[in-house]
C-alpha cells in the first residue's frame, strides 16, 4: 500500500482522467475528468443518473473502471485497490441513506471510526486510550448526540443518524470526505448547520458534495462541478454554472 | 429360440425352398443316415465331429438332427441301433422319424440310449445350424444365423455363405454376411492372403467391440506378417472409433443425468432465482411428486388395470396439484412472514422439509415403493454403440418440455408479467394494481408444482422412497448456484454442463469422487463467479 | 481481560455448569447403583455428549450470531475433531483387535492393507492427535474461507456452499480407499492415555472434561465477542459494506473468527468421539450440520450461553423423544424450525432481553436484499 518515492504525477489531492465505466452496455461514466485540490470544498451536481454515485465508487475503490486514470495524491493508483484500502488512504464516505451500526451504541460507532489500527489482532487486544475518550466527547458534542452516547444507533431519529455518519466520517479523520447528500431528511435548520459544519471542515480535509439540495449549495459556497451522462456539463461557481445554457436544458431548467 | 428355429427348419423342408438352392450338395436320405450313424456309442469328440460331417452336406435336413442332437432329443436304439427322435412320456418314450418326424410308435426308455452333448458341443451345433439357416426365407432366422455363423468362423460354412450373400436382398443383412464371411476368412489360414487383407478391411468397417476381438483372436501363430499389421492397424482405427463412441456415451448419459438435475433443479430456479427465496422443502416437494404417481399406479392395479400405461399421463396433472398445493400452503403459511430474511427461510422451510418427510414415512411407510414403468418407458434402442434407454430419453424429453413451458409461462401468460413485475419492482407493481401476495403464492406454487412434475418422471429410474427429495436438494442448489440465480437458461446450462462434467470424470476418478471432485468445482467456481454462469450484471446488484 | 469480559448472565451461566460438572459424575460415582441419587453409568456420557454439542453451538454461534455467516457445514469441522481423536483411539488400541495387528486397526487388515497411509503416522502420539483435533478443522476452514470471503461470498450463497463441503466430506468418508473406515467409521475403541474407556472413572472424568472445554470455549468466544474486535464483527453482521468504508478488511475479520470457530468444533468433536464410541461419516451429513443452527436459533443467536442452552434442551429432547415416540421427534423438530424463525426469531434468550431496539426485519448483513438474490 505504501507508495514509496515514486514521483507525484500531479499536485491535486484527487485526480480522474478521461475515466469510463459501463454496466451491461449502459455508459454511467463517460470520459470524466475531475480534479480535487487538498484541502478545497467541492459541490457535484446533476440529474438522476448523471453518474454521481458511480464516481465515488469507483474513486473508493468499490467499482473498478473500464478505461482512464484515478489518482490519489498523485501517486497511488485507485483502481488498485479496494474500500478498505481507500479508507486507509483516508478517504471517509458518506452514504445517501445513513448507514450506521444499528445494534451497536451511539459511543460504538464513533470507536469502531476512530482512526486506529484496523488489523484483527490490533482490534483484538486492543484499549480505549485516553485521547481517543476525548476525542469521542468531542465529536459527540460537535454532532449533538452527548445525551444518547449509550443508545443504540437503531433507536435514532432520520436525521440523528445523518449526524452519527458524520462523526464517524470525522472521526476517522480522512484527507478527502466524499458525502452523498448529507440535507436529505434534514430540516431546514439543520441543513443549514451541516452546510456550515462541511465549510468549517474544508481547510484540514478536503471534501466533496453530491447534492440535490440548490439551497444547500448556495450555503455551501464554493465550485461546483454539473454532471451530465457521465461527463462534466460545467463547472465554476454556482451563479457561473447556473449561467450555463446546456446546464440549464438537462438540469435548472426542469 | 430353439423353438423358433425348429419352426423355421420345419417350413424350410416343407416348402422345398431348398430345391432353388443351385449348387448346394444335396445328400441323399441315405448318405444322411450314414454319416449321422456315427453318433451312435460315440463319446463327445465323435459326436462333435459327426455333427460337423452332417452340417457339410449343406442339406437343410441335416439341420433337424442337429437341432435335435441340441435338445437332446436324439436317441438311437439299442437293438438295432438306429436313430430316432424320442420324447419322454411317463415311463415310456415317444418315438419319431429323424426325416419325417412323423411319429414311429413307443418304447421303453431302457431300451433307448440318448446322444449325450455337452456345452461345447451345443455352442457348435448352434453355429452349425446356423450355417445351414443362413438361407431362410425367414430374415429374423437368416440373421440369427448369421450371428451364429460370425461367431463361429468355421470355414465350412464359407460355400452357403457365399450363395446366401448371393441371394440375399436385404442389404444389411447382406452387409452382416460379408462381415461374417470376412471373419471366417481371418482366421482360415489356408485362405489367400489378398482375401485375408480383404478381410481386415471389412471388419474393421464393421467397429465396435466384436470387430476389436475378432481382430484380436481370429490370427494364429503362424498368419503372415502383412496380415498381423494389417490387423493391428485395423485394430488401432477401430480402437479410436470405439473412444469416440465411448465420448458420445458419456455425453448422452450427461444429459441424462442433466436432465434429471434439470428436472429436480428448475421449480428451484422459479422460487430461489426469480423470488430469492430458498426452499429447502424443494426436495420433498419432488418426492410429494413421486408418491403421487404411486399412489394413481395403486388405484390403476385395483380398479382399472387397463389404463396402466396411461398412468403417468394421469399422474402429471395430480402430481403438479399436490406439490403445487403444498408449496401453495407452505407459501401462505411460513414463507410469507419471512420474506428479506433468507436465512431465516432457509430454517423455516427445512424444518417443513423435515414434517413432510416423516408426514409420507408415516403414512407410507419408510421403504421404497414400486412406481412400474409403462411399456412405452422400457427398453432400450441402439445408435451405433450407443444403448439409448427409453426411460432416459423419454426424462430428456420431458426436461426440456418442461423449461419450454415454463419459458413461455414467464414470458407470454399474465402471471408470468405480474411474476416479473413484482420480482423487479414490488412497491410499484402493488401500485399498479397487481396482488403482490398472490403472485408470490402463484410463484411459489408453480416452482412447487414443477417440483411434483419432476418427481413423476423421478419415480421412473429412482427409489421412490421418503429419502428421495433428500438425495437431490444439495445437487440441485449446486446446479442454481452454478448457473446463475434468476436466469432459467442458467439452470439449463448449469443442469447439463453439471451432468456432463460428471459423466466425463466418472470413468477416470470412480462415481464417489467424481461427485466429490464436481462439488469442490463449483465451490471454486463460485469464488470466481459468486452469482454464477449466467450473473445479472450492473449497479444495483452489486450494490 | 478474560473477568471484563464476563457479564452477570456469562457468570450465572459459568456457575450452573461448575454445579452441573460437580453433580453429574458425583451422583455417578459416589451413590450406589439402585439409589434415588444413583445416576447410571450411560447417562454421564450421555450428558458430555450434550456438552460436546453445547461446544459446537457456542462456535457456530460466534459465527453465524456476532458475524453473520451462516454456515451449514460446521458439522464437518465437528466430525474431522472427532476423526482425529477416532485415529488415535484406533492406534491405542495396538494388538488388542480382532485381527491383532499391533499397528494397523482392523479394518485395514480387513481391506488387505499391508502398511499404515502417510496420513496416521503420528497419530499414535496422544498430543499430536489433540494438537490435529483444532488443526485440520483450522486449516480446513482457514483455507475455505480465505477463498469465500476475499471473493465476498455472503448470505444464501455462502451458506449452500457450506453445505455444499459438508456433502462432498461425507461422501469422501464413505469410500473405503478415503483410509477412514468408509461406512463403519472408527470404531472399537479400548482406552484413551491407558483409562479404560468404559469405567465410570473413565466416563466421569471426560464429562468434566468436556464442561471444561465448554467453559474456555465460552470465555474464549465472549473475550473476543467484547473486544473490539468483536464490535467489528457485529459491524460486519449489520452493515458490510459500511464496514469496509471505514478501512476494516471485513475478509480478514471474517477468516479470523471462521477458523477460531472451526477450532472449537473440532475440539468439541474431539471429546464427542471416546464418549460415544463411534465416529462415523454420518456425521458430515448436511442435517447435522443445520441441525446445530437451529440449537443457536432456539437458544437466541448472538448471546453464547443461549447457543450452549439451545444445544442441551435439543440434545435432551432428542433422547427423550426418540425414546419414547420414535416417529414424533422429525415432527418436532421440524416444527421447532418453523416456530422459531416465525415466532422466536431471537431465541429464549431473546425472550428475557430488554433495551435494545426490535430489530428491523433482519440485521442488514444478514439480509440479501430480494432483488439481489
Amino acid at each position: 500500500m505504501s507508495p514509496g518515492p515514486a514521483p507525484r504525477a500531479t499536485s491535486a489531492l484527487l485526480y480522474l482522467d478521461g475515466v469510463s465505466k459501463s454496466f451491461d452496455g449502459f455508459r454511467a461514466i463517460n470520459g470524466l475528468s475531475f480534479i480535487v485540490e487538498p484541502g478545497e470544498l467541492h459541490a457535484v451536481i446533476g440529474p438522476n443518473g448523471a453518474g454521481k454515485t458511480t464516481m465515488m465508487d469507483i474513486v473508493t475503490g468499490k467499482t473498478k473502471p473500464d478505461e482512464g486514470t484515478v489518482l490519489w495524491d498523485g501517486r497511488v493508483d485507485l483502481a488498485q485497490i479496494d474500500e478498505a484500502g481507500s479508507a486507509r488512504l483516508g478517504i471517509g464516505r458518506k452514504f445517501q441513506k445513513p448507514t450506521v451500526f444499528e445494534t451497536h451504541s451511539v459511543e460504538d460507532n464513533l470507536l469502531l471510526a476512530l482512526n486506529a489500527d484496523r488489523g484483527v489482532f490490533a482490534t483484538l487486544f486492543a484499549t480505549l486510550s485516553a485521547a481517543q475518550a476525548t476525542r469521542i466527547d468531542d465529536l459527540l458534542a460537535l454532532v449533538r448526540l452527548e445525551d444518547r452516547r449509550h443508545t443504540l444507533a437503531g433507536g435514532l431519529s432520520h436525521g440523528q443518524k445523518q449526524w452519527l455518519e458524520i462523526g464517524m466520517l470525522l472521526a476517522q479523520d480522512p484527507k478527502l470526505l466524499l458525502v452523498d447528500e448529507p440535507a436529505a431528511g434534514m430540516t431546514d435548520d439543520e441543513t443549514m448547520r451541516t452546510a456550515q459544519l462541511l465549510r468549517d471542515i474544508a481547510g484540514d480535509h478536503a471534501v466533496v458534495v453530491v447534492e440535490h439540495d440548490m439551497a444547500f449549495v448556495q450555503a455551501l459556497d464554493c465550485c461546483v462541478t454539473v454532471l451530465h451522462q457521465g461527463t462534466v456539463l460545467a463547472d465554476g461557481s454556482l451563479a457561473h454554472v447556473s449561467a450555463v445554457p446546456a446546464v440549464i436544458d438537462v438540469y435548472l431548467g426542469r | 429360440m430353439t423353438r423358433l428355429h425348429r419352426l423355421i427348419i420345419l417350413a424350410v423342408l416343407c416348402l422345398g425352398i431348398t430345391s432353388t438352392a443351385s449348387t448346394a450338395a444335396v445328400a441323399d436320405e441315405i448318405s444322411l443316415r450314414e454319416i449321422a450313424a456315427g453318433f451312435v456309442d460315440a463319446n463327445f469328440s465323435g459326436v462333435s465331429e459327426t455333427a460337423q460331417a452332417l452340417a457339410e452336406t449343406g442339406d437343410p435336413a441335416a439341420a433337424v438332427i442337429l437341432q435335435a442332437l441340441r435338445e437332446g432329443r436324439l436317441h438311437w436304439m439299442k437293438s438295432d441301433e438306429a436313430l430316432l427322435i424320442a420324447d419322454r412320456d411317463g415311463r415310456e418314450m415317444r418315438l419319431f422319424d429323424l426325416f419325417s418326424e412323423e411319429p414311429a410308435g413307443t418304447a421303453r426308455r431302457r431300451d433307448l440310449s440318448k446322444v449325450t452333448v455337452n456345452n461345447a458341443i451345443r455352442n457348435q451345433v448352434d453355429g452349425l445350424i446356423g450355417g445351414l439357416t443362413l438361407l431362410s426365407p425367414d430374415p429374423e432366422a437368416r440373421r440369427s444365423a448369421v450371428t451364429a455363423v460370425f461367431e463361429r468362423r468355421d470355414p465350412a460354412f464359407l460355400e452357403t455363405l457365399d450363395q446366401a450373400i448371393e441371394q440375399e436382398e436385404d442389404a444389411r443383412l447382406r452387409a452382416l454376411m460379408e462381415e461374417a464371411r470376412a471373419a471366417i476368412l481371418l482366421a482360415d489360414d489356408g485362405a489367400p492372403l489378398e482375401a485375408r487383407l480383404a478381410a481386415v478391411a471389412t471388419i474393421e468397417a464393421r467397429g465396435g467391440q466384436d470387430a476389436l476381438s475378432t481382430l484380436a483372436a481370429a490370427l494364429s501363430e503362424d498368419a503372415p506378417p502383412a496380415l498381423v499389421d494389417a490387423a493391428a492397424e485395423a485394430r488401432a482405427a477401430v480402437e479410436a472409433r470405439l473412444k469416440m463412441w465411448g465420448y458420445a456415451q458419456n455425453v448422452w448419459q450427461g444429459l441424462s443425468l442433466g436432465s434429471v438435475l434439470l428436472l429436480a433443479a428448475i421449480g428451484l430456479a422459479i422460487t430461489f432465482g426469480v423470488m430469492g427465496v430458498i426452499n429447502m422443502a424443494h426436495g420433498e416437494l419432488v418426492m410429494l411428486g413421486a408418491y403421487t404417481t404411486f399412489f394413481v399406479q395403486e388405484i390403476i392395479r385395483t380398479s382399472a388395470p387397463g389404463l396402466f400405461e396411461w398412468s403417468l399421463l394421469i399422474a402429471l396433472p395430480l402430481a403438479f396439484l399436490v406439490s403445487g398445493g403444498v408449496g401453495v400452503l407452505i407459501e401462505r403459511g411460513v414463507v410469507r412472514w419471512l420474506y428479506g430474511r433468507p436465512l431465516e427461510t432457509l430454517l423455516a422451510t427445512w424444518g417443513i422439509s423435515l414434517i413432510l418427510q416423516q408426514t409420507v414415512r408415516t403414512i407410507f411407510g419408510p421403504n421404497n415403493r414400486e412406481v412400474g414403468n409403462p411399456d412405452w418407458m422400457s427398453g432400450a434402442m441402439h445408435l451405433g454403440e450407443l444403448t439409448i434407454t427409453y426411460n432416459r430419453l423419454w426424462i430428456i424429453v420431458f426436461a426440456l418440455a418442461v423449461f419450454a413451458l415454463l419459458l413461455l409461462v414467464l414470458r407470454h401468460t399474465p402471471i408470468g408479467l405480474q411474476m416479473r413485475a413484482v420480482t423487479q419492482n414490488r412497491a410499484m407493481a402493488a401500485d399498479m394494481g397487481v396482488r403482490t401476495g398472490w403472485v408470490d403464492a402463484m410463484t411459489f406454487g408453480l416452482g412447487a408444482g414443477v417440483a411434483g412434475l419432476a418427481g413423476v418422471a423421478l419415480s421412473q429410474i429412482d427409489n421412490v422412497s421418503p429419502n428421495l427429495g433428500q438425495s437431490y436438494i444439495v445437487d440441485s442448489f449446486m446446479v442454481v448456484v452454478f448457473g446463475g440465480a434468476g436466469n432459467l437458461w442458467g439452470a439449463l446450462a448449469g443442469a447439463f454442463t453439471l451432468g456432463i462434467a460428471n459423466k466425463f470424470l466418472e470413468p477416470v476418478a470412480g462415481a464417489v469422487l467424481a461427485k466429490i471432485l464436481v462439488l469442490v468445482f463449483i465451490i471454486l467456481f463460485i469464488q470466481k463467479r459468486p452469482r454464477g454462469l449466467f450473473a445479472v450484471r450492473g449497479r444495483a446488484v452489486e450494490a | 481481560m478474560s473477568l471484563r469480559a464476563l457479564d452477570r448472565r456469562s457468570w450465572v451461566f459459568l456457575g450452573l455448569l461448575f454445579i452441573i460438572v460437580v453433580a453429574v459424575p458425583l451422583a455417578n460415582l459416589a451413590t450406589a447403583p439402585g439409589s434415588w441419587a444413583h445416576l447410571p453409568s450411560f447417562a454421564v456420557s450421555l450428558f458430555g455428549k450434550y456438552l460436546c454439542y453445547a461446544l459446537l453451538a457456542v462456535a457456530l454461534d460466534l459465527v453465524w450470531g456476532y458475524c453473520g455467516i451462516l454456515s451449514l457445514g460446521h458439522g464437518a469441522f465437528f466430525a474431522l475433531g472427532g476423526y482425529a481423536m477416532g485415529m488415535h483411539l484406533m492406534r491405542e488400541i495396538g494388538p488388542r483387535g480382532v485381527y491383532g495387528d499391533p499397528v494397523l486397526p482392523d479394518f485395514m487388515v480387513f481391506l488387505n492393507w499391508d502398511h499404515l497411509p502417510w496420513f496416521w503416522h503420528g497419530f499414535d502420539m496422544f498430543w499430536f492427535a489433540l494438537a490435529m483435533t483444532m488443526i485440520v478443522p483450522g486449516v480446513l476452514a482457514f483455507v475455505f474461507g480465505w477463498l469465500a470471503f476475499r471473493s465476498r461470498v455472503t448470505g444464501v450463497y455462502l451458506s449452500i456452499i457450506t453445505q455444499a463441503l459438508t456433502y462432498a466430506l461425507m461422501l469422501a468418508f464413505f469410500r473405503n480407499e478415503m483410509g477412514f473406515g468408509g461406512n463403519n467409521g472408527l470404531t472399537d475403541f479400548k482406552d484413551v492415555l491407558g483409562f479404560d474407556l468404559q469405567s465410570d472413572a473413565t466416563r466421569a472424568g471426560l464429562f468434566v472434561l468436556s464442561g471444561l472445554a465448554l467453559a474456555l470455549g465460552f470465555i474464549l468466544c465472549r473475550v473476543i465477542v467484547t473486544s473490539k474486535a468483536g464490535k467489528v464483527l457485529v459491524a460486519v453482521r449489520d452493515a458490510e459494506s459500511r464496514t469496509r468504508f471505514l478501512g476494516y478488511r471485513v475478509e480478514s475479520y471474517k477468516l479470523f473468527v471462521f477458523t477460531v470457530s472451526a477450532m472449537l468444533a473440532g475440539l468439541a468433536g474431539a471429546l464427542y468421539t471416546p464418549q460415544v464410541g463411534i465416529i462415523n461419516p454420518s456425521e458430515f451429513s448436511p442435517a447435522n450440520s443445520i441441525e446445530i443452527v437451529i440449537m443457536v436459533a432456539l437458544g437466541g443467536r448472538g448471546t453464547l450461553v443461549g447457543a450452549a442452552l439451545g444445544a442441551i434442551v435439543v440434545g435432551a429432547a432428542n433422547t427423550l423423544l426418540t425414546g419414547w415416540f420414535p416417529d414424533f421427534w422429525l415432527f418436532v423438530l421440524g416444527g421447532l424450525f418453523v416456530a422459531v424463525t416465525l415466532f422466536m426469531p431471537r431465541g429464549i434468550l431473546g425472550v428475557f432481553d430488554r433495551g435494545g431496539p426490535v430489530r428491523p426485519g433482519a440485521p442488514a448483513g444478514l439480509a440479501l436484499r430480494r432483488k439481489e438474490a
